[in-house]
């Protein structure tokens, strides 16, 4: 017996086994004294609830939906939501963190200097609050409706949020979007291709050479085919309000804004880290072989780099996924609020905070799942 | 054409306020090999990577193979592609494999077709002894064997001339020999080499002088034996007798 206690490997799986006998045991028993206190308090468990009338409106929704829509519908729309705001949230986090990451490290004395400042401040002050600011430019600095700035030609701004002119036939626009799509990817496939064949022909080839532009061809193609429509549906000013177009909530706006500037001031750090981080000799190797600095950065040092930005970055993307949450201070219906207020209502806090659980785990192990697969490219072979 | 490829003028430079390079004066003709020996701190390091344009500096003129080496980014692309440089710390690119650590500068800087570099990489490689190594990366070497390929990816460039920076001074002892065996075989063939190093038999083998520095001067200059053999300079003369113990 002892002679097996002393074994590195039996010793291993032994503490396995008993923390995982702990975790179950503790569970098992929270789960049977809710289960217990609950009976006796006659609250009904499950997620039947779900299919009731949820009889609350929702400020703004990307699927149609009425009060006496189920509650199941109505923590969809704060899914979508809150997805909403995390897609097009973090796109511009990273892309602005990278930028601003960049310019710390730029030759350039004044980039590097306000960049600097714009990432030491904003770091430094809480995310509610700036949340509150943003609010409050949106709703309160801003011109009414009748005085709303024109930021470009149809563009407006006002205190009930951001107009901007979108296509009548929505329906045709979102195929010629993934016919845009596809061709992007395609191109940059095809981009690709192209400079290994320059790499193996060794001339680089002229413009007109470079017939993978004709891809982007598509979307024009599925928009003759599509019977080529073209009417536009521009906001105006009707009456007391503005009409058409599609619009941006001053809430929606402020979330997103304050979100963005937060994060990216991370996001800049951990690209500047991730830079720095790189020795230098890998830049006086490349300089030294003739390669230029765009190159450098482009094939040497930003490869190596993203291995050690990829962690953290990935914690930030899912920061402001759930830094979202905080939409409920400024009025937007993202799912945790929404999910709140169907808490309220039916009094089901475990389901809730379940659902509101299970929607936020599914998301982080969506997210690392993607980086994952990303980081794996650059990951570097030791022996 | 003069037949001199490196011309340096009264070259001075500052890192702020402390004076690193002092009037230093050097000509290197054609297929001459240099050695570069003086205590750590002198200036070794920073006077030839002046001839590459890693370090710049502020007063003085330095032409390389006919080119003014200034300001003008025209002439440091220019001269960087006729300059092969190789560190004490490798700086091989750990996430490329060997063979893309060769091709790399070819195909992005000169623009040779890829079938020919890879060829030309597996020639050099083949010259360092270790072409068998070709598909492993950087981190699966030894740090002889890492020297050796990054000699060979200077190679790659075709260089007019080569600089060692203390290039087995990082290296464990029993490495030092293949990598001197290199170096001694490259100098054999002709190619102009200035390398800043402490090893005697190396500099007796091949050098065609033995330069020595100390704060920021070149203070003595002479062939190898009788730089090693009856140093006259008082400073080179404790020096030597510093690492021959
Ligand atoms: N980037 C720098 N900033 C300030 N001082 C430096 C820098 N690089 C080198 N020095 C100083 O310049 C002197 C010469 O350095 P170096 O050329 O590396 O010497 P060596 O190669 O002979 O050991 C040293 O005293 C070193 O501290
Ligand atoms: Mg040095």
């Amino acid at each position: 017996m002892n002679k097996y206690f002393q074994d590195e490997k039996i010793r291993a799986q032994i503490f396995q086994f008993l923390t995982l006998f702990m975790i179950l045991g503790i569970f098992g028993y929270l789960f049977h004294n809710t289960q217990t206190n609950l009976e006796k308090q006659n609250i009904a468990t499950g997620f039947g609830f779900l299919k009731f009338e949820a009889g609350f409106d929702i400020g703004e929704s990307m699927i149609e939906y009425w009060s006496d829509d189920t509650y199941k519908k109505a923590i969809f729309v704060g899914v979508l939501n809150t997805l909403k705001v995390a897609i097009i949230g973090n796109f511009l986090a990273v892309f602005f963190g990278v930028l601003i990451g960049l310019s710390h490290l730029s030759q350039n004395w004044l980039l590097r200097k306000i960049s600097k400042f714009y990432i030491e401040t904003i770091r430094n002050i809480p995310l509610l609050l700036q949340l509150f600011f943003w609010y409050a430019v949106f709703t309160e600095n801003l011109p009414g409706v009748k005085e709303a700035m024109e930021l470009l030609p149809n563009i407006f701004l006002n205190n009930r949020g951001l107009y901007f002119p979108i296509p009548v036939d929505t329906k045709s626009f979102s195929f010629i979007f993934i016919a845009l799509v596809i061709s992007i990817i395609g191109f940059f496939f095809l981009e690709k291709v192209r400079v290994k064949k320059e790499i193996l022909e060794g001339k680089s080839f002229s413009f007109f050479e470079k017939l993978n532009y004709l891809i982007f061809l598509l979307p024009v193609l599925t928009w003759f085919i599509l019977g080529s429509p073209s009417e536009i549906n521009y906001p105006s000013l009707s009456g007391f309000n503005f009409s058409g177009g599609y619009r941006f909530s001053p809430e929606f706006s402020a979330l997103v804004l304050g979100l963005v500037i937060y994060t990216s001031a991370f996001n800049a750090e951990i690209t500047r880290a991730g830079i720095s981080s790189i020795d230098k000799g890998q830049w006086e190797a490349a300089s030294a072989l003739g390669i230029s600095k765009s190159d450098s950065l482009k094939i040497i040092i930003l490869p190596q780099a993203l291995r050690v930005m990829l962690p953290p970055l990935t914690s930030q993307i899912l920061n402001l996924t759930k830094n979202s949450s905080l939409a409920v201070a400024i009025g937007y219906p993202d799912f945790v609020s929404i999910t709140n207020t169907t808490m309220n209502q039916t009094g089901q806090a475990i389901e809730c905070v379940f659902i509101i659980m299970v929607i936020y785990l599914s998301l982080s192990i969506l997210t690392s799942f993607v980086m994952n697969q990303f980081a794996k490219r650059f990951q570097i072979v030791e022996r | 054409m003069s037949e001199n490829i490196i011309e340096m003028n009264k070259i001075n430079k500052w890192y702020d306020d402390f004076h690193v390079l002092k009037d230093v004066d050097l000509n290197v003709k054609k297929g001459e090999k240099i050695v570069i020996c003086g205590p750590s701190g002198s200036g070794k390091s920073t006077m030839i990577r002046c001839i590459n344009r890693l370090e710049e500096f502020q007063q003085g003129s330095l032409m390389v193979d006919g080119i003014n080496i200034n300001n003008n980014i025209k002439n440091i692309e220019a001269v960087r592609k006729d300059v092969g440089m190789v560190f004490q710390h490798f700086n091989l690119f750990p996430h490329l494999t060997i063979l893309e650590n060769l091709t790399l500068a070819p195909t992005r800087v000169k623009r040779v077709p890829k079938e020919e570099a890879e060829l030309m990489a597996m020639e050099y490689l083949d010259l360092v002894r270790i072409g068998d190594q070709a598909h492993k990366f950087p981190g699966q070497l030894s740090g002889g064997q890492k020297q050796r390929v990054a000699i060979a990816r200077s190679l790659c460039m075709r260089p007019k001339v080569l600089l060692f920076d203390e290039p087995t001074s990082a290296l464990d002892p029993e490495m030092v020999k293949e990598v001197l065996d290199v170096m001694v075989k490259l100098a054999k063939e002709g190619i102009t080499m200035l390398c800043v190093t402490h090893e005697m038999g190396f500099a007796r083998e091949v050098a065609d002088r033995v330069l020595f520095m100390d704060e920021g001067r070149i203070v003595e200059e002479n062939n190898p034996n009788d730089f090693f053999d009856n140093p006259k300079n008082e400073r080179t003369k404790n020096f030597l007798s510093q690492i021959i113990h």
